[in-house]
């Protein structure tokens, strides 16, 4: 394929290149920012020095997250409902996509409205807390869990991988052996199925890790906050109780910052497990994403 | 993994929202049960195919209960929205609201914060709207066309990094890097013009909308440049040979590209209108802003869960508002894409 290149294509060419470099500095500035705070001292903070390097370098910041208890007590019940969440949400997605991507489903067409039409309509905030309320579920795990667990357009998704991976002759042909559904779908299908497991799982996973506000109205009492609550009383409240944390006084008076550095040192904190996973997910992450748009 | 869908004696083919057209046809009702009759080894009648099939049942039996409990049950509850709800009576015992029921409407349509609060998430929904999507397009295209791979794949990684930032945490390095002492924008902001960002509420929706860009841009991004590797290559070489520039190429050829998909995202994307909020506007918000930042989602939950005097039918019905808006909207929006471009969600 010869063409000869056109002098405005060069030039475009060229801007592009400055504007996407542009674009990565934006985008990576905020990060490179807070990560700098974090490791900076107190004075620095307050009088605005820091612009892109840690200024005074120390682990001040760090070491009051870390004598800090909610922020613990927070990470292991985010952990707790991350978890739980996600396997409970997985399984009842793909429970359910699969029977849906079978052409010869009988009644397809009746659940795929019941759960497209979710999609569309919702009781809305009051009605669903009150149901939550009644079933007494409320200040527990399962308020945080259960709600959200089927979402229609994670088994939209599903469906759409297993329509388009699982080859009909495949089943047919189990099943002339003799397997059953089920063992089909266990045996067979899953471990066909590991890019959309792996894609929607990080969906579920991200989603439940970050979410404040359901477990803000469902949670009452502190030692049951995930992650979230706690840092927007640390970040968004500044009610941070320094009595609380086992860092003696004398340090406390003498870094009357504390609290400030406290809240960088949080953010990176609480952020880590996500940047850490995330080089290693990110390519599924894409391929999801395309999956989900191309519909059918 | 080909799928012979072309053989029509061995299979039934129903009409399904999500079906790719090339794919299927369509049958009519008696055509269908026509070829029902007439097809050998099909003839089992639902039980049979029931007991034949009973574990497939079983298996979307729970995620269907689950929803019928959590999401159709509340759907109930917008009766509240009709009553006058006194928490001793429980719901179905509560006095029917005055005027017909709809007293709640009425006085949420009367109320002074009614109009703000319809005005802010009016724009905020709208100007998000304007501008995130152009936004990913140009991304998309830039990508597409930035030739050296490590340079692209760099951008796009870093572009997706935001997504994984949770809103507390977003919230709070805006709140930090706009404040107006120690932030390093916000302070030189304040101190070369004056510009108090975080306690002005005219810069509210303009913080919210891009502050959505930086977080949402990359993920936007992804799924046009799906349909932008979808393009026919063929059509780019021939409008190649025929003289034109890159960026013509891109006018003619890869924008009429993206428009479905497009068109598939702003549907999506109207029903949602009225619903902006929660997470991310409850997060923003604080005393000097409000005048912006109320929207009709955060002013019902603030009505309902966290006033001392929690009015949960009022709240309610505010809720059910916007929900038949969003569900109106997106009928509409289907309906005009549909006729002008033939593409549409259903």
């Amino acid at each position: 394929m010869k063409h000869k290149k056109l002098t405005q294509d060069r030039v475009v060419y060229f801007i592009n290149y400055v504007m996407l470099a542009v674009f990565l500095i934006i985008v990576l500035y905020p990060l490179i920012y807070i990560i700098s705070c974090s490791f900076s001292s107190g004075d620095a903070l307050m009088s605005g020095k820091v612009k892109l390097f840690p200024v005074e370098p120390t682990l001040q910041s760090y070491r009051a997250v870390f004598k800090y208890k909610s922020i613990w007590t927070g990470y292991w019940n985010s952990i707790v409902y991350t978890l739980v969440g996600t396997v409970i949400s997985m399984v009842l997605t793909l429970f359910a996509a699969y029977p849906l991507s079978r052409s010869d489903f009988r009644g397809k067409k009746v659940f795929t409205v019941i759960i497209l039409f979710t999609m569309m309509f919702s009781g809305g905030l009051i009605p669903t807390y009150l149901l939550v309320k009644s079933l007494h579920m409320l200040n527990t795990i399962w308020a945080v869990v259960l709600p959200g667990a089927v979402s229609a357009y994670n088994v939209i998704v599903a469906r759409t991988f297993f329509a388009n991976t699982i080859p009909k002759e495949l089943q047919e042909a189990a099943e002339m052996d003799g397997c059953a559904d089920f063992l089909f779908f266990v045996k067979i299908v899953i471990p066909l199925s590991t890019p959309i497991i792996a894609v929607l799982s990080l969906w579920v996973i991200v989603g439940l890790w970050n979410s404040y506000f359901w477990p803000m109205i469902y949670l009452d009492s502190q030692e049951l906050y995930p992650l979230q609550l706690v840092l927007r009383r640390i970040l968004l409240l500044s009610q941070i109780n320094l009595n609380q944390t086992s860092i003696d006084p004398e340090t406390i008076r003498k870094n009357q910052y504390l609290g400030e550095m406290l809240k960088y040192g949080t953010i990176i904190v609480s952020t880590l497990p996500l940047m850490i996973i995330y080089p290693f997910v990110q390519k599924y992450f894409v391929k999801g994403v395309m999956i989900g748009s191309v519909k059918g | 993994m080909n799928l012979n869908m072309r053989k029509v004696n061995h299979r039934i083919f129903e009409k399904d929202i999500c079906e790719n057209k090339e794919k299927g046809e369509s049958l009519k009702m008696s055509e269908r049960t026509k070829i029902k009759k007439t097809q050998i080894g099909n003839k089992k009648t639902f039980g049979q195919y029931f007991r034949a099939h009973w574990q497939l049942y079983m298996m979307i039996a729970p995620p269907v209960i689950m929803l019928l409990i959590f999401a159709y049950a509340p759907m109930y509850g917008v009766i509240l929205a009709f009553k006058d709800y006194k928490v001793s009576l429980g719901i179905w015992n509560s006095p029917w609201a005055g005027d017909h029921g709809l007293r709640n409407f009425i006085r949420f349509f009367n109320n002074y914060n009614f109009k703000e609060c319809l005005r802010n998430t009016i724009v905020l929904s709208i100007y998000s709207m304007l501008v995130s999507m152009p936004c990913s397009i140009i991304l998309a295209l830039s990508l597409n066309y930035a030739k050296n791979v490590v340079f692209k794949k760099t951008v796009q990684m870093v572009s997706y990094c935001p997504y994984f930032i949770s809103t507390i945490v977003f919230v709070g390095i805006i709140n930090m890097i706009f404040d107006n002492r120690t932030g390093v924008v916000g302070s030189f902001l304040f101190n070369k013009f004056n510009i108090n960002v975080l306690g002005n509420a005219d810069l509210f929706s303009s913080l919210y909308v891009w502050s959505g860009v930086w977080q949402g841009i990359g993920f936007g991004a992804i799924i046009y440049m799906a349909a932008l590797a979808g393009v026919d290559q063929e059509q780019h070489e021939a409008a190649i040979i025929d003289g034109a520039t890159l960026l013509q190429r891109i006018w003619y050829v890869d924008i009429p590209a993206i428009i479905p998909t497009a068109v598939i995202m702003l549907i999506l994307n109207m029903g949602g209108t009225l619903n902006i909020g929660y997470e991310k506007i409850l997060a923003m918000q604080n005393q000097n802003n409000i005048a912006m930042s109320e929207v009709i989602s955060t002013y019902s939950y603030k009505v309902s869960l966290v006033s001392s005097f929690p009015d949960f039918s009022y709240s309610t019905a505010i809720g059910l508002f916007q929900s038949l808006v969003g569900l109106v909207l997106i009928i509409i929006t289907n309906k005009i894409a549909n006729k002008l471009s033939g593409t549409g969600f259903m």
